[in-house]
């Protein structure tokens, strides 16, 4: 594609400076700073509305058959629901919008020195529909019969026959909203893939881009190519609910495994499609607070494509007990410990870029080091599970499900506050309170660590997922006590996040003023004034001159060097 | 690469991964159950060849439309566009009438007048013939819009680029047919 910078006369950029104002939130616009906050917004309430799901199960399984504050008795079906729902909407819901759709929106055209995304309305038009998607989701648990319980997964036959699963109503949603989502996202991939190949400012080349809107970039690929055919098993699965097909009934000749195949080949895929925007958060904050060039930039690069490639044939590692040959379970163990390499280098660069770094503990970097930390975690427990000999032993046990916690975690939660603590100057023009940051950060690494660190416990103990009450299994009876830890390490986890609520609160009103560039970093989104007005570059497109990673280069006085300044 | 192209290529991929996930679960539960031939026998090859040749036609008529774009023949541009959404009126007819045959079959169990297989024997083979033929139907009712939201535009002189966008959109649903019409109506 093209390396000069194709720049169309924009209308708005004559416009001049446009303040920001929150009653624009709520009205379409075609501002990529407008969008990405929508898509910021819409993605925390739901995180509010997962979170609350994850208090009432854990409440449910802490204390069984007690009626819980704020909600009241958690019936089997209730139960089914809220783990369900917790799950779709962490990944779909929060996950997706949050890492992709707002870091990318408000990253990449002030990464690459464009004035707005290539395709505004198409953006526009996006974000409505992600969050139509949003609001059927959350219909869809308040329509008779109550919302979908088959698992986030949504295996047939118990998605697909309303005789088995007793939410004719929800399940229908479910798929609905999820296919609608999916859509969302493909429109803004268009966005984010076009946007960085023809809109970039003059000078920058391929390996001038920051890793982070590499990384999204290659995100956005990698789920459209995966998202496919899970869109064909919806439209399937649709038909099965509604139009009485037989693709996933055994009965009539279907095939249930067929949907295991299309979600999973669409589900592995995933992980990396919100892993990758979680690397690349950390990619950019590392060099800056250890004032050190980032190590290896290629070699990530290269890394990334690797993963992307390999994350397409590692997928039925998710069905080793689903009845497939273990002639073909053998292959997709191999790849399956073959993709946990160039994760591996991932972090071992990041580690190498630290080195001998003079390293800041500022808290976006204290979140940063937090996400690889804790990622190890759960990366080193996927190899287990990648086994198939292991994985028939812990499957559907707590083992996976805290496995994937400390994977998803790491992703969504620590990753997200990394990279909202460090852009939160650019987007509000004030600073954070460091002490308030810390200790919210505390406060969050630690109970969760411990939660999850004891469902590994409970999962090698046999702890199958998703019963609602394990005081009927006698041999789990005595675990009651390590559950009612993890509930209130959880309860812990989530009031420490109200000292987050506070801090952004009172830096909004009282905090200090923020400058153009306050952690001295070389990228081009601190070259646009804080509160970026419509159309970005208000002094004029930047010229870039070198790779955005040049800190404590010898020679020269200040220990960084912008892109965009010249020798 | 022009934007807007770039812009609809992705389209097109991200299009492709969906015909293409659908058509291989249709073609590994082809392959593992032989007898569906004797229902994709009810199927009716002769209308799905005219429509083949329907569409192809269309193709040819959208590729002259982008012809007389680039030559400033906007008003020829304009004629090869409505032939190109005729093509696709047309096809939607036949399909209309292979859509009501079939259903009729199906609903009143007809047998096959040579094989004496019973349609409906295997529904699974049915629900992919429509499910496959019917987001196709669509995408051509959906492509058909599209052309003529920009011959509106080339009738005033505007957005001269999308015709070539349109083009290539076309040519997808255009090239999915081709992949369905053998595997739904020829192999047998």
């Amino acid at each position: 594609m093209s390396n000069s910078a194709q720049k169309t006369d924009h209308e708005h950029s004559a416009h001049g400076y446009h303040g920001f104002s929150w009653k624009a939130l709520f009205w379409p616009s075609t501002n990529h700073f407008i969008i990405g906050l929508q898509y910021l917004f819409t993605g925390i309430f739901m995180a509010c509305v997962g979170v609350f799901m994850a208090y009432v199960f854990r409440m449910q399984l802490a204390w069984p058959g007690t009626e819980v504050p704020l909600f009241g008795f958690v019936g089997p079906g209730d139960y089914n629901t809220m783990v369900t729902i917790h799950g779709t909407i962490m990944i779909f819901w929060v996950a997706m919008p949050v890492l992709i759709a707002a870091l990318g929106n408000f990253l990449i055209p002030l990464m690459i020195g464009a004035d707005d995304m290539v395709f505004p309305r198409l953006n526009c038009l996006s974000y409505w529909v992600f969050l139509l998607s949003a609001i059927i989701l959350v219909i869809s648990l308040f329509v008779p019969g109550g919302g979908f319980g088959g698992g986030w997964t949504a295996y047939p036959p118990l998605s697909a026959d309303a005789s088995y699963s007793l939410t004719k109503w929800g399940q229908t949603l479910w798929v609905l909203a999820v296919a609608l989502e999916f859509v969302a996202f493909l429109m803004g991939g268009i966005n984010f893939v076009t946007t960085t190949m023809n809109a970039r400012t003059k000078g920058m080349k391929m390996y001038d881009i920051p890793i982070l809107v590499w990384f999204i970039v290659i995100a956005s690929i990698l789920f459209m190519i995966s998202v496919g055919p899970l869109i064909a098993g919806a439209v399937m699965l649709l038909l099965d609910q509604l139009a009485g097909t037989a693709f996933y009934n055994v009965a009539q000749g279907g095939d249930p495994l067929l949907w295991q195949h299309l979600f999973w080949f669409f589900g592995h895929p995933e992980v990396y499609v919100v892993l990758l925007p979680a690397l690349g958060v950390c990619a950019e904050i590392i060099p800056v607070f250890a004032r050190k060039k980032l190590f290896a930039y290629k070699i990530i690069l290269y890394t990334a494509f690797a993963t992307g490639i390999l994350s397409f044939v590692v997928w039925a590692h998710h069905q080793f007990i689903a009845g497939i040959d273990p002639r073909m379970a053998n292959i997709f163990t191999v790849t399956t410990l073959l993709i946990s390499i160039p994760i591996t280098e991932m972090m071992f660069v990041y580690i190498a870029t630290l080195y001998g770094g003079a390293i800041d503990f500022k808290t976006p970097m204290l979140w940063a080091l937090a996400f690889i930390a804790e990622f190890l975690l759960g990366g080193c427990t996927g190899i287990y599970l990648g086994c198939t000999g292991v994985d028939i032993f812990f499957h559907d046990t707590y083992f996976v499900v805290a496995h994937f916690h400390f994977v998803f975690v790491p992703i969504a939660v620590l990753a997200v506050y990394a990279a909202f603590t460090y852009w939160f100057p650019k987007a509000s023009g004030k600073m954070l309170c460091e002490r308030l940051g810390k200790i919210h950060f505390w406060g969050t690494i630690i109970p969760f660590t411990v939660i999850f660190l004891l469902l590994f416990m409970l999962g090698m103990a046999g702890q199958h997922r998703r019963i609602a009450d394990f005081t009927q299994f006698p041999e789990l009876v005595s675990y009651q006590s390590v559950r009612q830890i993890v509930t209130c390490c959880l309860l812990v986890m989530i009031a420490f996040q109200t000292v987050f609520i506070w801090n952004v609160i009172k830096s909004l009103l009282w905090g200090k003023k923020a400058d153009k560039n306050p952690w001295r970093a070389n990228t081009l989104e601190w070259v646009v004034p804080n509160v970026p007005p419509h159309g970005n570059f208000v002094d004029g497109y930047p010229e870039v001159y070198r790779g955005p990673y040049e800190y404590s280069v010898k020679g020269r006085e200040k220990d960084y060097w912008p892109q965009n300044e010249p020798e | 690469m022009p934007t807007g192209r770039l812009g609809m290529w992705w389209v097109v991929a991200s299009e492709v991964v969906i015909f293409g996930g659908l058509i291989m679960c249709y073609l590994i539960h082809r392959l593992g159950n032989p007898a569906w031939g004797d229902e994709a026998a009810f199927t009716i090859v002769g209308a799905g060849a005219l429509n083949t040749f329907v569409l192809l036609t269309s193709s040819y008529w959208i590729v002259r439309a982008h012809k007389h774009v680039n030559n400033g023949e906007l008003e020829k541009a304009v004629r090869d566009m409505y032939l190109t959404i005729a093509c696709a009126g047309i096809f939607l007819i036949v399909k209309s009438y292979e859509y009501s045959t079939e259903i009729t079959e199906l609903l009143h169990h007809h047998p096959h007048p040579e094989t004496g297989h019973v349609i409906g024997t295997f529904p699974v083979f049915w629900a992919f013939y429509f499910a496959a033929t019917g987001l196709h139907a669509l995408h051509v009712i959906g492509g058909a819009a599209a052309i003529y939201i920009v011959l509106r535009g080339v009738k005033k002189g505007e957005n001269l680029q999308r015709v070539e966008y349109a083009g290539i959109y076309w040519h997808f649903v255009d090239v999915v047919w081709i992949f369905l019409f053998p595997l739904f109506y020829i192999a047998k």
